[in-house]
């Protein structure tokens, strides 16, 4: 074998021995941080949950009673759902909108009436100090929407007013509100498509 | 190469800052700043990775070949992100979620591979480690200006949020200057990134010019 050949094979040889190494580094702090990061992921759902489905109604941990359905758009959906003393009270579930800049993921939560019992906005790329007037934190903008349902307003009064519906957008934005109505009343068709089958066993 | 702490130090701190001297890791530096306390954690967390990533680069600089030297480079940087990100996500997990997105844009910061290839790759552990540590530090307290400075003008607050960041005894770092939607809001936007960055490198050079010093503009030129 030519000299050259040899060193070709060392340099491969070296990275491949930083490759290895590295890897078994990374491999042996997965092992060490996945049940925590778990048990992080699983705090941060059920507080989500907590804030769209009040704890006066349900006796269960929402995050354990859950099943998936496919959204109009084929999408798969986890829906969780709370119960009290074994009967179905609300369930939540996301939904996504378009907003400004991008796509906004919602939770929402739907009593066993079909009526809102909460909306939050999970993750938005909306511009700061316009858009973001959509979060909890910012303003109280999305709590408009509790109680309300498909037939109050009206299906046809479901959109921003520039649409010629029945909810304000804000100073500067109406991309944004125009997309999380729009992520509402998709969330609130869905539930009422597959209402049977989320509250079944009532 | 400047082997003695107290140059090693200076350099990094000041007179060869890795933001305001070499212009180098402009992407997390516009990304991160829209306030001071989104800069100091990522300030942060970027030391972290260069101090461990010079420190491993420096002790098995013998046995990485020349050919093959960037690969090593970025294999370890991109370990060191790695592990900075799940630490981060398992044990401090709400400034995970501030800062978890852009934990990943390390890898891409060529400030930490510049300093690889400039200092640690020919220096003995000790000094890389403190060349690390020190470069990072200085990316923290640039990131830390620029984000403060857009952060008062944008948002007309200052450290907002800094008791998610260190804890809740911090709650009196976080100050507010104007009162809510008084800010310049094209200041947290990406312009304002590039405006106040500009700023403050012109800033530097003036004060450095006042102090009789030589404008060093090492840039890329440091790296091999």
């Amino acid at each position: 074998m030519k000299i050259g050949n040899l060193l070709h094979v060392r340099h491969g040889l070296v990275l491949g021995c930083f490759c290895l190494g590295f890897g078994l580094v990374l491999a042996f702090t997965d092992r060490l941080t996945s049940k925590d990061i778990a048990a992080r992921a699983l705090e941060d759902r059920q507080n989500s949950l907590s804030q769209v489905i009040p704890g006066s109604i349900h006796d269960n941990d929402p995050v354990e009673d859950k099943l998936v359905i496919k959204d109009a758009g084929n999408r798969d959906i986890t829906v969780y759902r709370s119960r009290l003393q074994g009967k179905v009270t609300g369930v939540a579930f996301e939904s996504f909108g378009t907003g400004y800049g991008g796509e906004i993921r919602l939770m929402l939560g739907v009593d066993d009436q079909g009526r809102l019992l909460g909306v939050r906005v999970l993750a938005h790329h909306e511009t700061p100090g316009l858009g973001d007037k959509i979060e909890s934190k910012k303003s109280d903008w999305i709590l408009r929407f509790t109680g309300l349902s498909l037939g109050n307003p009206p299906v046809e009064r479901w959109k921003v007013k520039k649409d010629g519906g029945q909810f304000d957008q804000f100073a500067g934005a109406t991309i944004t509100p125009r997309g999380v109505v729009r992520a509402i009343k998709s969330g609130l068709d869905f539930y009422a498509a597959n209402k049977a089958s989320l509250i079944a066993e009532n | 190469m400047p082997s003695n702490y107290k140059t090693i130090i200076k350099d990094g701190l000041w007179d060869n800052n890795g933001v305001f001297s070499m212009l180098l890791g402009m992407c997390p530096t516009m990304a991160m700043t829209t306030s001071a306390t989104n800069g100091f954690g990522m300030g942060l967390a970027t030391a972290a990775v260069m101090a461990a990533s010079s420190f491993l680069v420096a002790v098995f600089r013998k046995r990485i070949t020349q050919e093959v030297r960037i690969p090593v480079y970025i294999l370890i940087v991109a370990a060191m992100v790695t592990l900075v990100d799940l630490a981060m996500n398992a044990w401090m997990h709400e400034l995970y979620k501030v800062l978890g997105l852009f934990i990943p844009l390390i890898v891409s910061n060529c400030l930490p591979l510049a300093r690889l290839e400039a200092f640690a790759a020919r220096s003995e552990a000790l000094p890389s480690l403190a060349d690390g540590l020190f470069m990072g530090l200085g990316f923290t307290i640039a990131l830390t200006v620029i984000g403060g400075v857009r952060e008062i003008i944008g948002s007309g607050t200052l450290f907002a949020d800094a008791s998610l960041l260190l804890g809740p005894a911090f709650r009196s770092m976080e100050l507010r200057f104007l009162p809510a939607d008084m800010g310049v809001l094209m200041m947290v936007l990406p312009p304002g990134g590039f405006f106040v960055t500009g700023y403050l490198v012109v800033a530097k050079r003036l004060l450095d010019l006042k102090a009789g010093k030589e404008i060093q503009m090492t840039g890329a030129h440091s790296v091999g």
